[in-house]
């Protein structure tokens, strides 16, 4: 009789903490890109990636499509390899462009895809052709300053 | 041989690191007999039973149990030769998170497959014996000292065991709960036919019920017989021991240096 | 002077020493524990039975726990981040926050004062009172029937109640920014959720709270079965399962930490 009760408590309480797992994943954590099943990869080299970090979101009109998963440096190019994996619900052209964008002022960067027109899709393992660096602050003052010099 | 005895120890010998506590025991214990194992606190006794329940290895020597020797038992065969083992602890042990019934229903649950409504029954036969089947619902906690004893006694005999041994089962109880203790190891011994072993110091209580004492002294067993011959006995220790005199061939002092060296009025050892 | 330093340097030499000792004996009993872990697999209700003590009972505390520290981190959160007008970061900073490190460890914190010391002091005492000898010699293993069980209770608890702390401190934090000061419920959510990734925050979190049930229900059980059978041997045995869990909790989180967010920062 005892027991009955014991047991029933029992069951709230994983119930309870199965569903604070729940909130956690759907809720807080808004699961829903992590799963590699239904994702492709494809790469880009950047000459410069100033910012941008590992997990950091791809964009393409706002929307997130996929995140970064790995950022590399290029000893054959001199340049940033950054490995991104896509939701397989979004597919984009091949000549698309990416570009790294930040979030405001001081906000966290992440790329920005603009489609291109080709019939041809980017598929799993492909490389983005067209790309645009990072912009880096230092580089805009100093352009700024010799237009401004050169006037 | 085995037949009539169930338990043979023969030049049982165990020491802790360098202290040793039991020398050259020799003993046999029938069955269907209340033997009683008395000497003074720290003689050993405990340490007996702990050997002939297999917690222990002796250092030299054996115990042999219905024919098997305990010590050279594998873990899984040592575990089977305990069922047929009872033991009550000296406040019982009851497990205190389980009720009375659970508590005799304990061993039931844990080696048979028995039914519960046959669980139920065997439980409730098992207290009555002890004539507590009314507590069955209590909780340990709610028993007094006695009524405690009882429910382990219940618990102990829960599978019928051919031995069980008691570790001071008298200490710490009121005149009534004691005879009440004392009758019932005799009873159930009788009527269940197996082999009681009475770690005690009580002697007057226990030389009514027993069928045969060893006195241990030393490690080494300093008189044996029956109660009528350790009665008559003559010699020192037994007469010190039963009649319980301060000082005698058991010293009042525990050995150790000189009680002039102890309080540092110089040393008087050559 | 000399004498008294050598017998400093004796002392700790000793108690480094007994540690190691106690590692070592602690490791085989945990190993113990797993080996004889198939009777409480087999007989599931005696996990259940210990699951209403080690993770029933801590609800509360923990519930309670969390909601204050959600409702502290909003409250803090929102004053300093409303110097940089970003306010609307605040439900980013609770959710990370809790569920990467406040969430795992102080619910682990807890978990160890609540139900790792109630395991050693229930261990302890029935030693104590012989009735685990008693078991032994009514031929049942009392690390099988007794402590396996208790282990893993704590071992299912801890990710629960960790998550329940999380889950609670959102809310907490939900409650004073949004309810009280003012911040946007829109904003709120959708800064948390896409900051907060599954794999990286959430998943790891459990993966942290799963070592910590582990670490805390071997202490605790190892500390029981190991005091000494007296009042004062269980009293210590509980203050220590508290201290050493307590360390082995931020310490574990440490490497734990290093180790999952290594690559990303």
């Amino acid at each position: 009789m005892q027991r009955t009760t014991l047991d029933l408590w029992v069951g709230i309480f994983v119930i309870i903490g199965i569903a604070a797992l729940m909130i956690l994943s759907l809720k807080v954590g808004n699961l829903n890109l992590s799963g590699s099943t239904q994702s492709y990869v494809i790469t880009g080299n950047f000459e410069n990636i100033g910012g941008l970090k590992v997990r950091a979101p791809v964009k393409s009109a706002g929307v997130v499509v996929g995140r970064v998963t790995n950022i590399q440096f290029s000893t054959q190019t001199y340049d940033a390899i950054v490995t991104m994996d896509m939701d397989s619900r979004f597919l984009f052209p091949k000549d698309t462009f990416a570009s790294i964008l930040t979030s405001g002022l001081l906000g966290e960067q992440y790329i920005g895809l603009s489609a291109g027109g080709e019939g041809v899709m980017l598929k799993e393992g492909d490389k983005i052709m067209k790309t645009n660096s990072a912009m880096v602050l230092e580089e805009l003052i100093g352009r700024f300053l010799f237009d401004k010099a050169s006037e | 041989m085995s037949s009539e005895n169930l338990i043979e120890i023969n030049d049982l010998n165990f020491s802790y690191s360098t202290r040793a506590i039991l020398k050259g025991i020799h003993m046999t214990m029938p069955r269907g007999k209340v033997i009683s194992i008395m000497g003074g606190s720290g003689s050993g006794k405990t340490t007996l039973l702990r050997l002939i329940s297999g917690e222990i290895r002796p250092s030299a020597g054996y115990v042999k149990f219905s024919g098997d020797v305990v010590h050279e038992l594998s873990r899984d065969k040592l575990f089977k030769l305990r069922r047929k083992m009872g033991m009550l602890f000296q406040f019982g042990a009851l497990f205190t998170d389980l009720s009375v019934f659970d508590n005799v229903a304990f061993q039931m649950r844990e080696h048979t497959d028995l039914p519960e409504s046959m669980i139920r029954d065997l439980v409730l036969m098992k207290l009555d014996a002890v004539g507590l089947r009314g507590a069955h619902h209590l909780m340990p906690n709610e028993l007094s000292g006695g009524m405690a004893r009882r429910v382990a006694l219940a618990r102990s005999i829960a599978l019928d065991p051919s031995l069980i041994m008691y570790d001071e089962p008298f200490t710490g109880l009121d005149p009534i709960s004691l005879s009440v203790i004392g009758n019932l190891i005799r009873r159930l011994t009788d009527t269940l036919g197996m082999t009681s072993i009475v770690v005690t110091h009580d002697v007057q209580k226990s030389l009514k019920i027993v069928d045969y004492v060893y006195f241990i002294a030393d490690g080494v067993i300093a008189a044996e017989g029956t109660p009528k011959e350790v009665m008559e006995s003559t010699a020192p220790f037994v007469h010190q021991f039963i009649h319980g005199e301060e000082d005698g061939p058991v010293p009042f002092h525990y050995s150790g240096q000189s009680y002039r060296q102890d309080l540092d009025l110089g040393d008087t050892r050559v | 002077m000399s004498k008294y330093i050598v017998s400093v340097i004796q002392n700790i030499g000793h108690r480094v020493i007994e540690s190691i000792w106690r590692l070592g004996v602690g490791s085989r009993f945990f190993l113990l524990v797993l080996l004889k872990s198939g009777t409480s697999l087999r007989r599931f209700n005696l996990v259940i039975r210990e699951l209403y003590f080690t993770g029933v009972l801590s609800l509360i505390i923990i519930v309670v726990s969390g909601l204050f520290v959600g409702m502290v981190l909003g409250l803090q959160g929102y004053e300093t981040l409303q110097k940089y007008g970003s306010e609307s970061a605040v439900g980013t900073l609770v959710a990370l926050s809790l569920v990467r490190e406040l969430g795992p460890v102080v619910a682990a914190l807890l978990f160890a004062s609540r139900a790792g010391s109630a395991i050693t002091a229930e261990i302890g005492l029935m030693k104590a009172t012989e009735q685990l000898a008693a078991m032994g010699l009514m031929a049942v293993d009392p690390v099988a029937r007794v402590v396996a069980p208790r282990f893993w209770a704590g071992v299912i608890s801890m990710p629960l109640l960790a998550a329940i702390f999380s889950v609670m401190g959102v809310l907490g934090g939900y409650l004073v920014t949004v309810v009280f000061i003012g911040v946007d419920q829109g904003t709120y959510w959708s800064q948390m959720q896409s900051a907060v990734d599954f794999r990286f925050d959430i998943l790891n979190g459990f993966i942290k709270s799963c070592f910590f049930g582990v670490a805390i229900a071997a202490i605790a059980v190892f500390e029981g079965y190991d005091a000494p059978p007296t009042a004062e041997g269980v009293s210590g045995a509980t203050t220590r399962t508290v201290v050493t869990s307590s360390l082995a909790i931020l310490g574990l989180d440490f490497i734990l930490t290093a180790f999952m967010f290594r690559g990303v920062s």
